[in-house]
């Protein structure tokens, strides 16, 4: 048996890990648009502000970027690492998007960003953008494929399980590509990105116009930063709701947890604005319910109805029993493979195969299995509430103060009074830490709400851990905690040293806090 | 669709084609790094150092990076196995090539002599321990690593990370580290100019030389003093894979058997030789453009070398001999080797073109008034 502690440590050192890195992810994704943006009015115009402000605001992006660069390195060894089984499991599908990832994007943007910061003086005007532009979509393209493969963990298309191979294999590449999950994450996450880089823009530069320093480059670097930010948040509301729509079972079980749904209601439901959710009695204690709004956005229509937690465990109860028959067969199988009867039930129960592996959990035989033990696991295939509710409800608040801030910013921009409106400059400063916090509740809803699986409905988190020993884990996770923490303990340093220091960083002689540079 | 066998012996190569890629792309940098507290006696002159891959060192480490994810897609058993079982060796690797982005990013935004001096040695650390690692790593694959699955095909290391480091796994980690010290110092002789040159010329002669007499040595030793692996069972190579549904035994010289078996592949270590001697020979002619080539084929031979001698062995398991993964029963699904195989055909020649072009964009000798005008844009 697995020992509990050693996958909540593996899970422990995931999250860290990845949120970490998520940290560098958005910022990177966004910022190199808005230098696309920047370094195209500066081809248009020949003004040579516009390159100035491509190469302060990519100076930086290019801090940001080595940390991203290194917190990458630690998510595509991890799986192999601790997620031995998982890898094994599911490799032959989940290992292919992160390998194009690498011949299609990575390279390109990693092989660009090297041009954009040292090619100044040795590439045309025009080669130069298009240097900027590739680095910008081999970026994206990056995203577009790592959240192919996270659609895939939350929505399993194209895959077929094989008990001589003893793992998931692909049987529809395309499938996996297509899969409506990846693409809705996929546009969701990268305008998250967009924003992050606006609101980057967007404060800095009101800390400047505050100052009443600098303010010709950050009047500039205000208005792209209003107007992309703007059109992005949309984009983040729009599409995020599109992901919240998403049919497939794996949404429907978190869509339940982050409404607090746990009875059935009569279409269209109602939506919790805010509630006290009871795990135990499977209740709210206390709620305020808008009518109608929750089966409107759930399900675009108004008879279809979204299924709530004692419905969803109900059925999920249905496939563990039924899942229970698939483990044996192929217990019997991986001994004897020719064994008929076996294949036969292994046939028609292997669509419930990851429910009943649900099981391994609590016992090895599943001759052991009791009605309690069954009931745990019934338990286990709903995340805990409270989290879900609370943290999409942060999000999304964070969503909308964020729509405010930049519906306003644009507007003054296009207005052209925002240099005399303090007030608003002060809201943008303070609002900088707010979209990194809304991505990481953003993975929070996603990851935490998929429990207990790693691949939905498939491999249960429990079985896909590497067996390694628990004090392996405290040494790793220890390791990691402290090279992180002194890593972002330096990278705060550097970028605060030089966005305070501000475009005179460059050293051009046009700018503020000319000598103070390195 | 090509057929399986194919396939499986296509995705051989193509895993050997991305580790050479990466020994010679990111290994040339890796190698600057472990020279360049040595080379580069001042800030300046270090400034030159780091600059020669200022530009590239980013992209040439997508060689690992992809390396390590095509791994996953065409070899998962081995992905999970090898790394899951060397755990502490690959988070050493790891820790230690957290020091390159920060160090090339961070190193020269302040002035600072201390600052400076601490990521020198921390590009140092990224630069020297991977390679050595992943030699040990190598050393330890010949003498097979304890590891077994279950019915499940769920794997245990039985191992320690100490074990690891027996003397041959070590003799393996130099003949490594000494290949890509001498790569990167030839690529530092292309670089640089003036005294700078002239060291990084004396360690092309010292790695060049150590590279030539530990592969040596780790030859002979691998024909005298370790038992091989081979297959004792019928291979079909068009089975589904199943690592537990074969048979294995251990022989001397068995690790050897393939040269004699392919009289063709003895090429791989002449290749070994006749390139470092040649790389070393071309550098002090001042030819150091081909010298480069032929160290990169150096590389070609050493690798190569390691790789034949394996095949059809991957990753053999010394405590449960027929839970040794092969290149028949470790690898990914027809389907998905076909795709991966479309994949690298279609990007790989793209990626060796646009990372020409950014070469040649930045070609030419990194000199001290280069860093000098450039003191605000420069690493």
């Amino acid at each position: 048996m697995i020992s509990e502690q050693l996958v909540d440590l593996s899970r422990l050192q995931f999250a860290v890990t990845a949120l970490y890195h998520f940290l560098f992810v958005p910022l990177t994704i966004g910022m190199t648009w808005i230098l696309v943006i920047m370094e195209s009015v500066y081809l248009l115009t020949g003004k040579t502000i516009y390159k100035d402000m491509t190469r302060f605001w990519g100076k930086l992006f290019g801090i940001n970027f080595a940390l991203g660069v290194t917190t990458g390195i630690t998510m595509e060894f991890q799986f192999g690492t601790n997620w031995a089984y998982y890898s094994h499991y599911v490799g032959d599908i989940f290992g292919a998007p992160l390998a194009i990832e690498g011949l299609m994007a990575f390279f390109l943007e990693s092989t660009f960003i090297g041009l954009f910061f040292f090619g100044w003086d040795r590439l045309s005007r025009k080669q130069h953008l298009l240097v900027t532009l590739l680095m910008a979509i081999g970026t994206n393209l990056s995203a577009l494929w790592i959240l192919i493969a996270n659609g895939w963990m939350q929505n399993p298309v194209g895959a077929e399980f094989s008990y001589v191979t003893m793992r998931m294999e692909m049987v529809d590449f395309w499938a996996v590509v297509f899969n409506p999950d990846a693409q809705a994450k996929f546009v969701h996450t990268v305008s998250a990105g967009y924003v992050t880089g606006a609101m980057f823009v967007l404060a800095i530069s009101s800390w400047y116009l505050l100052r009443g320093r600098d303010v010709e480059f950050a009047k500039k670097s205000f208005s792209i930063a209003s107007a992309f930010g703007f059109a992005s948040i949309c984009s983040v509301i729009v599409l995020g709701d599109e992901s919240g729509y998403t049919v497939g079972e794996a949404q429907q079980t978190k869509l339940a947890a982050m409404e607090a749904m746990w009875e059935t209601e009569p279409a269209p439901a109602g939506f919790n604005l805010i509630a006290i959710p009871n795990e135990k009695a499977m209740k709210n204690d206390f709620a305020i319910e808008i009518p109608w709004v929750m089966g409107l956005l759930g399900t675009r229509s108004l008879d279809k109805q979204i299924p709530g937690i004692k419905e969803i465990k109900e059925k999920n109860r249905e496939r563990i029993v039924n899942g229970m028959l698939a483990v044996v067969a192929l217990d019997a199988l991986r001994r004897n493979p020719d064994d008929a009867a076996m294949k036969t039930q292994l046939a028609a129960h292997q669509a419930d195969l990851g429910f009943g592996l649900l099981l391994r959990k609590y016992v090895t035989d599943l001759a052991q299995v009791s009605p309690e033990i069954i009931q745990k696991a019934v338990d286990d295939t709903v995340p805990r509430v409270a989290p879900m509710f609370w943290s999409f409800r942060l999000m999304v608040g964070f969503g909308f103060l964020m729509l405010a801030l930049f519906g306003t910013a644009l507007w003054s921009s296009v207005k052209g009074n925002f240099v005399e409106q303090p007030w608003l400059q002060r809201w943008a400063l303070w609002m900088l830490p707010i979209p990194w916090l809304s991505c990481e509740l953003g993975w929070f809803v996603a990851e935490y709400g998929r429990q207990p699986w790693t691949i939905y409905g498939v491999l249960p988190t429990h079985l896909s851990v590497s067996t390694l020993s628990v004090s392996s884990l405290y040494g790793s996770l220890a390791g990691f905690v402290g090279f992180y923490t002194v890593l972002l303990i330096v990278e705060m340093y550097l970028m605060q040293k030089f966005a305070k220091q501000g475009p005179g960083s460059l050293g051009t002689g046009r700018y503020a806090n000319e000598t103070a540079h390195a | 669709m090509l057929d399986y066998p194919t396939l499986k012996i296509i995705w051989w190569l193509l895993v050997g084609v991305l580790l050479v890629g990466f020994a010679i792309m990111d290994g040339h940098d890796m190698g600057v790094g472990t020279l360049l507290p040595f080379v580069g006696r001042n800030d300046v002159e270090r400034r030159v150092v780091i600059n020669t891959v200022g530009p590239h060192w980013d992209g040439n480490q997508v060689w690992f990076i992809t390396g390590g994810g095509a791994i996953f897609a065409a070899w998962p058993l081995v992905y999970a196995t090898a790394f899951s079982g060397f755990y502490w060796a690959m988070l050493i690797v790891l820790w230690a090539l957290f020091f390159r982005p920060v160090g090339f990013d961070y190193r020269s935004k302040i002035a600072n002599p201390a600052w400076r001096s601490t990521w020198d040695w921390g590009l140092f650390v990224g630069g020297a321990v991977p390679p050595l690692i992943f030699g040990v790593a190598f050393g330890n694959l010949f003498q097979g690593v304890p590891f077994q699955f279950d019915d499940h095909l769920v794997s245990t290391y039985t191992g320690s990370f100490w074990g690891l480091l027996n003397p041959f796994a070590l003799l393996c980690g130099v003949v490594s580290t000494a290949m890509i010290t001498f790569h990167g110092a030839i690529y530092l002789t292309h670089r640089t100019e003036g005294e700078t040159q002239r060291r990084t010329l004396r360690a092309t002669l010292i790695f060049g030389s150590l590279l030539l007499v530990t592969f040596s040595l780790a030859g002979f030793w691998l024909w005298q003093g370790i038992a091989g692996y081979a297959i004792s069972s019928l291979i079909d190579p068009a089975a589904l894979p199943n690592p537990l549904g074969k048979t294995v035994l251990r022989q001397n010289g068995a690790w050897l058997a393939n040269y004699g078996k392919y009289p063709a592949t003895i090429a791989l270590p002449v290749i070994a030789y006749l390139g470092t001697l040649a790389a070393m020979l071309l550098a002090t002619k001042g030819r150091t453009l081909a010298a480069f080539v032929a160290s990169s084929l150096a590389i070609v031979g050493v690798i190569g070398t390691a790789g034949v001698s394996l095949f059809p062995f991957v990753m053999p398991s010394s405590t449960d001999l027929r839970s040794s993964l092969t290149v028949w029963d470790s690898v990914s699904s027809q389907l998905t080797l076909n795709i991966m195989l479309w994949a690298t055909l279609i990007f790989m020649p793209l990626i060796i073109i646009y990372t020409g072009w950014a070469y040649k964009v930045m070609a030419g000798k990194v000199t001290a008034a280069y860093i000098r005008e450039n003191e605000h844009g420069a690493y």
